[in-house]
Formats: C-alpha cells, structure tokens, sequence
C-alpha cells in the first residue's frame, strides 16, 4: 500500500514535470454540493471528472465537502485564500456564495456547475438537460408496452422540472397518447438521498401501469431503480451512467458529464485558455446524451438506437426544438 | 463538603467532563483506525475553532444558533415536554424574519427592520410551535409526535412558498431577494471597526448579543417569575400543580409558544445576520443539536451557553479538520459529533452511580452527623 502510494507519487512527480515545462502550474479545487461526492449520480459524475484529471495530469485536487450552508462559502473563500485556482462550485445551491466569494477573490478563478452568477472572474457551466431527457423519453416511449410511463424528480424545482418537461416531450414525439406520471420524492435537499423513500414512490408507479420510470432525483433513484429489478420493471438512471447498477434493468442513462465540465475548466486554466462567462453544454457539446453499453444492449433493438440517434442528429441540427421548462417555468410545448 | 453539595458537583461538573473526556477517547481511536494521529487532529481541530480571529468568530456564530435552539428545547423541557420541532419552528421563524423585511419599506432604518425581523421571527416560530401545543393540551395527540411532523410540514410549507412565492424573478434557486442593507444585523467586525479595532471579517453578528439577552431572560423567566415557577412545577409533577391552582393546559401552551419562539430566532442570526435573504434549509441540524444542547447543558441558561460553544467548536473545527486532513470525510466529523452526543446526552448518567458510590457514599455514621448538624443549625 504505502509502496503503492511512493510509487504513484513519483510518476505523478515525473508527469508534472515533465508537463510544467510547457503548462502553467495550477492548484484546481472543487467544492461538492452538500449531498457529498459519493451520491453515485451528480456529484459522483464530478469526482470522475475530476479523478480522471488527476490520472491524466498527476496533479491533485483539493475538495471540500461541506455539510450546511455556512460552509459552502466558507470552503470557496479558504480555497481561495490559500491559491487554489480554478475553484469549481458544484450545483445551483452555491450561486450567492460563489459570487461572494468571486467578489472577495478577484484573482481567482471560478467555475459554477448548472447556474448562472455575472462575476467577471465565474465561468457559468449550463447544461440543457432538456435535450437528453428528450431521448430517453422517446426511448422509453418506444419501449413501453403499458402506454404509460412515470418520472420521478427529487424536489419540485425548475431545474428538476426541466427534465420531466424534456421526458414528456420526447415520449409524447413518439406517441402522442401515451400517459407521464410525474411524482417528487420530497421537498427538501434530503429528497435527493433517500433512496427506500425514492423505491416505494417507484412501486406505487409501478403498480399504478407505468412500466418504465425515469428518476431525476440523485441517489434517489437508486430506489427507484431497484424497485425496477424487483419488479421486473425498467427505469432510467440520470447524471452518471447508471446502467451497469442493474444490468437489464436500466433502459439508458440521462447522462449529464458534469465531470467533463469540471475537467475542461481544469485543463483550460492550464494551457492559458480558461475564459469566464456563459458555457451551454447540450447534445451538441456532448455536455449530455444518452448511455448505451453492454448493460443495456440487450434491452435496446437495432431499429431503437437507430431512431434515437436520428432524433439526437435533428437535434442538433435544430429540426427538433425542445422547450426548455426554465424559460417560462411552464411545460407547454 | 456535605453529600448533597457533593452530588451537586458531581452532576454538574464531573460529569459531564467525563462524558466529553469519554466521547473524545473513542474519537482518538476512531482517528487512529483510520491512520490519522489523534493529537495531531485535535491540535487541527482547536486551531480551527480558535486560533485565528475568523475561525473563532464561526465558532461563535454556530454557537449562538445552538443557544438559541437550547434554549428552546430547556423551556419546554421544564414543562416536562419534549420539543423536537425546533427544525420546523426555526424555518418558520424564517419565513417571519423574512416577511417582515420583504414586507416593509426598504428605505426605513435599521432601528426598524431589526426589531420588525426579531418580532417576525418570535412570533411565527412561536405559532408554528402553538399548534402542537394546543393539540397536546386540548386534544392529547402527543407532542412529541406532532412536533416531528410539523418539521416535515413547515420543510414542505416552505419550499413551496420559496418557490411560487418569494422566488425572485428570473432566480433558479429557491430563494427570496436580498434584503436591503439596512434590514442586515450589524457584523461583529463592522461594529468593532466602528470602535477602532479591526478583526477579521467572518459571519459573526449582533444575534450573539441577542442570544445571550435571551438566555438572562429565560433564566429569569424560569427561576423568578409566577409563570417560570408555574412551567417548572408542571414539568415536576403535572398532578401535583394542578393542586396548587395551576393549569397545566396552559402551561403546555406557554412553555411551548416560549419555546418556539426562541427557536425562531436561529432565523435572525443566519438569514438577518449572514445571508441577508431567505434561503432553503438554512436551519438543518440546529434544531435537533438544541436538544443535545439542553441536555448536555442540564436545561440551565449557563450550561446551555457552554454546551452551544462546545457544539460551535465540533461545527467549525471539524469544517476545518475535513479542509485541512484529506483523509477525513465530512462523515467522521459526524462521527464525533455523534460521538459526543452519545456520551453527553443518551449515556448521560453511565458514570453516575459509580462517582456517586465513591465520591459520596451514604456512611451511616456520617449520615447521622450531618442531620445532627442540620437540626443544630
């Protein structure tokens, strides 16, 4: 172990050195939400992001993982103080403290995951998580045989409404009668960690007719998904790729590569191209779509993921617009 | 030193040293399972709580939330009822401290505001806290039980006023608009700047002031007052009061609203004091950390003050034991709080009959002395 460990640090070593002839040395760190970095969905997809910089840069990133709201800007401050630069903020919670503490710390650059503050010195990371809902809505469309299907949010927020909106759509593109279900696990930060909770709202969709159940609910969703194994039903995963989590079980993930914002704020503030202001990362940018791997294959026909990525093409060409639910906080299409 | 004073001692002092003493033993080899050297992370974690001005200023701001959540929890424990509903009654309290704000004239001063927002927050904490009340004293549902639920119900309550209601327009997060300067509680550190000194800017505000007039108050209002003297002799024995005329159902009703509306002033010292808007969950963990508080405190005014800074120190030195140990989560910070709760509050009389057998044994012989002496004096 402690081997292991001298060992790694000397490769890291021999790979920042070799690296900084030629980058800027940067001390990159991260602030998680308050759901912490092990919720297998949003701020897991983060940690990724961020271990795979680490593994691909030797240089190591600093986290801070508060538990209340006073920590939060707290956390970025002290980063900030000790030269920590680029600091990603995780999640829309952090929007005021990032911006107090990107006015506090002019000098140092900010990245905020899934909202918007107009700092000079924040990068803005938005995704339009409406567009990968789509897809999985259609898929799900496709794939029912109830005529009915159900989304489960965590909170009923604009920013978790945005992919209900999206599923419906895309469900509703490929058959317009069939029925969405829409339940939330709750209404506090807790409802997006309670997974037997997240379970029993899936059972009761379930065994209401909905046979495939898209879950925007963090850690949630693994209740919901493993309600799915037990009743032999499908759901869909969010934010990482949760398809291996329950092989056939899982008909794709909504994947959102939130970690690929945090890495590409990291490896922009290295080479000297980190700029602040707005980044939208859509079908297009590859900021989301839809998971297809060897746990899943068996569940998605040839004819399907043809038609999916017909759908993902006209989206990004602008054939297919997909309203966004945040633009006017109302789900008419 | 005769046996009463003794046992005073030992119930006050002793005790609970040794339960904090015992808490941070198992702490110590909790660290040391996890390869990090306990003294080393003590010695992180009291830097972290006092050894810069702006760590001791959130030590303070967190403990001023603990006081006011003790506080809470000790009056109406002196009625003998146990009130876990400071996490929805401090929410509430918010909602009140916000209205007030949001409601007012922004250009009035602050010698409006602020008074407006301590009353806003007194007054909606303290009815969030009526209605449990009434429901124990008038119709027997346990107050245990609906004070619980009314967390879950002022938690749903308020997400859905944060966002149909106070949003601000164009605002993703659930969050009211800022208030207007005037309505924010003076910093610490701007009013020490006022006087010539200069510290550290940290969330430490006036609240602090404010807590601790409540805790003079509460202790007056306990241990001076007809009504005190009345929620005491309720919470001693319920039967028994009513003999010496009083009501016991409006008693519950008292201690309650009492209770709650202290538990709504958590919402002065983080939304007026530091957030300066109404925000969601602001209150997690306060609430319940007030009966840890109380407890540990032996539902005394003095104690509780103590026990408040002890949990201000666990919140922040552990915030800065998690920044500065890349080994320790945020997790076992939790640990050692629950550690400490464990041993304070649910382990609270462990070592008591043991201290009591060898510190202050009934001797026969010593027994009848000290009764000569009193019936001599």
């Amino acid at each position: 172990m402690k081997l292991n460990k001298i060992t790694m640090a000397i490769a890291a070593a021999a790979v920042v050195l070799t690296a900084s002839t030629v980058q800027a040395e940067i001390q990159p760190a991260v602030v998680y939400d308050k759901a912490g970095k092990f919720d297998k969905s949003f701020n897991e997809a983060v940690f990724n992001g961020i271990k795979r910089f680490t593994a691909d840069t030797g240089i190591s990133v600093r986290e801070v993982e508060p538990t209340n709201e006073v920590q939060v800007e707290q956390g970025l401050k002290k980063l900030a103080k000790r030269g920590n630069s680029p600091i990603v903020g995780v999640g829309f919670n952090q929007a005021n403290a990032l911006s107090a503490a990107a006015q506090a710390y002019p000098n140092t650059q900010f990245t905020l995951i899934d909202m918007v503050v107009p700092e000079a010195n924040v990068q803005n990371v938005v995704f339009r998580s409406q567009e990968g809902s789509f897809l999985v809505g259609a898929l799900a469309a496709m794939k029912s045989q109830t005529g009915k299907v159900g989304f489960i949010g965590g909170i009923e927020i604009p920013l978790i409404s945005v992919f209900g909106c999206g599923f419906e759509q895309g469900a509703k593109h490929i058959n317009a009668d069939i029925e969405v279900v829409y339940s939330f696990v709750g209404s506090t930060g807790a409802a997006f960690a309670n997974p037997s909770k997240g379970g029993e709202i899936a059972r009761s969709q379930y065994e209401a007719g909905a046979d495939i159940i898209f879950a925007a609910a963090g850690s949630s969703g693994n209740g919901v998904i493993q309600a799915a194994a037990d009743m032999g039903k499908l759901a869909i995963g969010v934010d990482s790729n949760q398809n291996y989590l329950q092989p056939g079980t899982v008909l794709t993930s909504m994947v959102k590569r939130v970690g690929e914002a945090a890495y590409q704020s990291y490896a922009t503030a290295q080479n000297g191209t980190w700029k602040p202001g707005f980044v939208s990362m859509g079908l297009a940018e590859g900021g989301v779509d839809w998971a297809l791997d060897e746990h899943n294959r068996s569940l998605v026909t040839a004819d399907m993921e043809a038609q999916v990525n017909a759908l993902k093409a006209s989206i990004i060409a602008g054939d297919i617009s997909v309203h966004d639910y945040m633009s006017d906080n109302t789900c008419n299409y | 030193m005769n046996r009463d004073t003794r046992i005073a001692w030992i119930n006050r002092l002793l005790l609970p040293l040794l339960n904090i003493i015992t808490a941070f033993a198992v702490t110590a080899v909790v660290f040391w399972l996890i390869d990090v050297n306990p003294i080393e992370a003590a010695q992180v974690l009291l830097y972290g709580a006092f050894g810069y001005e702006e760590g001791i200023g959130y030590t303070i701001y967190y403990a001023t939330n603990f006081i006011f959540t003790g506080l809470a929890v000790a009056v109406a424990f002196h009625a003998g009822l146990f009130n876990i509903g400071g996490e929805g009654q401090a929410y509430l309290g918010g909602l009140g401290a916000g209205l007030a704000i949001l409601l007012l004239d922004p250009s009035l001063s602050a010698w409006v505001f602020i008074p407006a927002s301590i009353i806003g927050a007194l007054f909606f904490g303290g009815l969030w806290a009526l209605i449990p009340a009434y429901l124990q004293a008038y119709r027997g549902s346990h107050i245990v039980i609906t004070t619980i639920m009314f967390n879950f119900l002022a938690a749903s309550l308020m997400v859905y006023i944060m966002v149909h209601v106070l949003r601000e327009t164009g605002q993703m997060t659930p969050q009211s608009e800022l208030f207007p300067t005037n309505a924010w509680m003076p910093f610490v550190h701007d009013v020490a700047a006022g006087f010539g000194y200069s510290i550290e800017a940290s969330p430490l505000n006036m609240s602090v002031l404010l807590a601790l007039v409540c805790a003079v108050l509460v202790w007056f209002f306990l241990w001076h007052t007809r009504w005190g003297y009345a929620i005491r002799a309720t919470g001693k024995n319920g039967s028994a009061a009513v003999y010496s005329g009083i009501k016991p159902k409006r008693i519950i009703i008292v201690a309650m609203c009492i209770s709650g509306a202290l538990a709504g002033l958590v919402s002065v010292n983080e939304l007026v004091g530091y957030q300066h808007r109404l925000i969601m969950d602001f209150h997690l963990g306060y609430g319940f950390g007030g009966i840890a508080v109380a407890l540990m405190g032996r539902k005394h005014p003095i104690g509780i003050i103590m026990a408040a800074v002890l949990f201000g120190i666990l919140y922040q030195g552990g915030a800065e034991l998690a920044f500065e140990m890349s080994n320790i989560s945020r997790d076992i910070v939790v640990v050692m709080q629950g550690l400490v709760i464990l041993f304070c509050g649910a382990l609270e009389y462990m070592y008591r009959p043991w201290l009591i057998r060898t510190l202050a044994p009934v001797k026969q012989a010593a027994a009848s002395q000290e009764v000569a002496t009193e019936v001599g004096a």
